[in-house]
């Protein structure tokens, strides 16, 4: 092991690597050779940093200072100045939110956040599974192995509140029992990795910045429930989250963290990656199974659960990324701790990827039970361009709308329903005035017409449908009737549909239908946009 | 890995690794890096201070760099901070000097008092 005196930790999420951190990254590793740094200085790539916007960006330690924008140009400043001499280069530490932080550990943007799945991202090198055992990795897989009885493992998951992060919202430990009570020759943990809602990126990310927090999760569900074989079920387009879960299995394996006899315990488990191949609909969990066998990506009728007759009919847990991020942590240090945050019904935090009409854009993580007004006023830096907020979508294109009256709603899994919305998986696209509603749920429609499976006929018709009448309306051939039929069809899709994605996509229409009515209606009566900005 | 305590074994030495990012109180090593400093051969300082904690294997010692403090004819400076001790300044620190600094101070405790800048 080298001694450095400095770690320069590069950005290597997505969204920085389309800005560019490849280029800074080589430029500065070859600017330290040059300059004879490179045994002093290490260079570390890692996960998200969250500050998506701010792209690339890096964070030189000891002394913790974050980077913003940084372009190739600027690498040779920021080596001569501040890995030569200690002068921190002031030009490149932001005028924003993110200005003079001096230690990334607490920085004050990340004061209103509570990591707890993003614990290690952009901290570590995901690359790295001693970097991940540093910050108490693969300790809570040990601690179930050597301490704990499986179903003692349940029972903590139970008190602990958790409930599934991919949008269902399903009790975590319930659904474990269900898989541990069957009685079956071979049973299966399933990560749900499908991550398909349009704006959402936080698996991926979660993916990118902590692979071995998925996969000791998911050896400690293997561990409740009886499983001994695991899959990590990941969409196809996510080349950098396959490539560095592929690698951790591998360091995984290769230190005996899987594989056969973990910790001398008699317990085995192994992981493999199936990628899938873009359906909207395979997030969908018995169409994610059924695609895993080889079949189409059509969901099956339900019950039976997964839980009881899931992959090759066999019991099977199948859980979200998310979900599975919080599963150490809750281990080590018990569901007591873990219900101090977010609120008694729904405890925990929640990942947001934030989008749209927002200053500042990118990962975060916050108790569940905070308001909206928060997130994006207090978080987000509020609406550039002196706009005012109309509405924030949460959960994807199947989520709700939030209009401004919502603002100050606790958001969680268990409040938004009641008033007619959802969280969903973890999209918050946020627009200002200048978008008109209409036009914005005719995309919305034409996606799910698109991803359809088309098994059955509510859904396959209704989206259809569903579409075709809001295109009637934005193109000011829209009557008053047809806003019935739009609210009749959603509630009977949302009633007879087969799976999640037939039952939610008229969640945005019944949403915007209840909080922006009189948008719709001067499409249909004035034949006029009150925001000017469609079509009409 | 077969035990708990091979797990433990792998925590402690990869914490070592990372720890000048957590931003723990621990042994700092500064390095006067102005132009006065670079000048007089603090390059050199730094690169044997470096050297020398990577021969000890020592692993929990922070170095970095600051620059001119108005002691130009004193350079190359370096300072060390020991958590709960007095910051100790040395001055015409060469690498020869860094070398028996980092073995006396740092890793036994004792300053090297004829090479220190008095202060106050």
């Amino acid at each position: 092991m080298r001694f450095y005196r400095s770690h320069v930790l590069v950005c290597g999420g997505t969204p920085c690597i389309l800005e560019g951190c490849k280029a800074v990254r080589d430029a500065l590793t070859e600017e330290l050779k040059r300059r004879g740094l490179d045994e002093e200085v290490r260079v570390v790539e890692t996960g998200c940093l969250g500050p998506c916007d701010l792209g690339p960006v890096i964070v030189v330690y000891p002394e913790g200072t974050l980077y913003e924008k940084v372009a190739v140009r600027d690498v040779s400043e920021i080596v001569e100045e501040h890995l030569l001499k200690g002068r921190i280069v002031r030009r490149l530490t932001g005028e924003g939110r993110l200005a003079g932080i001096v230690s990334y550990k607490e920085p004050e943007y990340l004061e209103c956040q509570e990591r707890i799945v993003l614990r290690n991202c952009g901290i570590i090198d995901p690359s790295s599974i001693e970097e991940y055992i540093a910050r108490d990795g693969y300790r809570a897989l040990a601690k179930c192995l050597t301490e704990m009885e499986p179903c003692d493992v349940i029972e903590v998951m139970k008190q602990s509140g958790l409930v599934g992060r991919g949008g269902a919202a399903f009790p975590t430990g319930l659904k474990w029992s269900f898989t541990a009570n069957a009685v079956a020759d071979e049973k299966f943990i399933i990560c749900n990795a499908d991550e398909g809602e349009p704006g959402t990126f936080k698996d991926r990310l979660i993916l990118e910045g902590d692979p071995h927090s998925i996969l000791e999760a998911m050896a400690i569900a293997g561990y409740a429930v009886g499983a001994e074989r695991g899959f990590v079920y990941i969409r196809g387009e996510y080349s950098l989250s396959i490539e560095r879960i592929t690698k951790g299995i591998e360091q995984a394996k290769a230190m005996g963290l899987l594989g056969r006899d973990i910790f001398g315990s008699g317990f085995s488990f192994d992981i493999e990656v199936r990628k899938g191949a873009g359906a909207y609909v395979c997030g969908e969990e018995t169409a994610l199974i059924e695609s895993m066998e080889g079949g189409r990506g059509e969901p099956r009728v339900k019950p039976p659960y997964p839980g009881t007759h899931g992959f090759l009919g066999m019991p099977t847990v199948v859980n979200n990324v998310e979900t599975l991020g919080n599963i150490p942590r809750i281990i080590l240090n018990g569901p007591v701790w873990y219900r101090g945050f977010g609120t008694p019904k729904c405890p925990g935090t929640k990942v947001f990827t934030m989008t749209g009409d927002i200053n500042s854009k990118g990962l975060i993580e916050v108790p569940m039970g905070i308001t909206l007004r928060k997130i994006i006023y207090e978080i987000g830096g509020g609406i550039p361009g002196g706009r005012s907020f109309k509405m924030a979508q949460t959960g994807g294109t199947s989520g709700g709308c939030l209009p401004g009256e919502m603002l100050d709603v606790p958001m969680d899994y268990f409040t938004l329903p009641e008033m007619g919305s959802a969280l969903g998986s973890g999209a918050l696209l946020i627009m200002d005035d200048s978008h008109c509603i209409v036009d914005i749920a005719e995309s919305f429609m034409r996606f799910f017409v698109r991803e359809s499976c088309g098994k059955c006929v509510p859904c396959r018709e209704g989206t259809a449908r569903l579409h075709h009448i809001v295109e009637k309306i934005a193109i000011g051939n829209g009557t008053y009737e047809d806003l019935r039929v739009l609210e009749d069809l959603s509630h009977a899709m949302q009633k007879t549909a087969l799976c999640g994605l037939g039952q939610s996509a008229p969640i945005p229409i019944m949403t915007m239908l209840k909080y922006f009515k009189d948008e719709f209606e001067a499409h249909i009566k004035d034949k006029l946009c009150p925001t000017g900005t469609c079509r009409l | 890995m077969k035990t708990v305590e091979d797990l433990e074994r792998i925590r402690k030495q990869a914490q070592a690794m990372t720890r000048l990012r957590e931003g723990k109180e621990t042994t700092r090593i500064v390095v006067g890096m102005g132009t006065c400093g670079i000048a007089a051969g603090a390059r050199e300082t730094l690169s044997a201070i470096m050297d020398e904690l990577a021969r000890r294997n020592i692993q929990d010692v922070i170095v970095t760099q600051t620059g001119c403090i108005g002691l130009c004819e004193q350079e190359p400076i370096i300072s060390i901070m020991m958590p709960g001790t007095e910051k100790v300044t040395y001055g015409k620190v060469s690498k020869e000097k860094a070398r028996k600094i980092v073995a006396s101070h740092v890793v036994n405790g004792q300053v090297v008092g004829e090479w220190v800048i008095p202060t106050g």
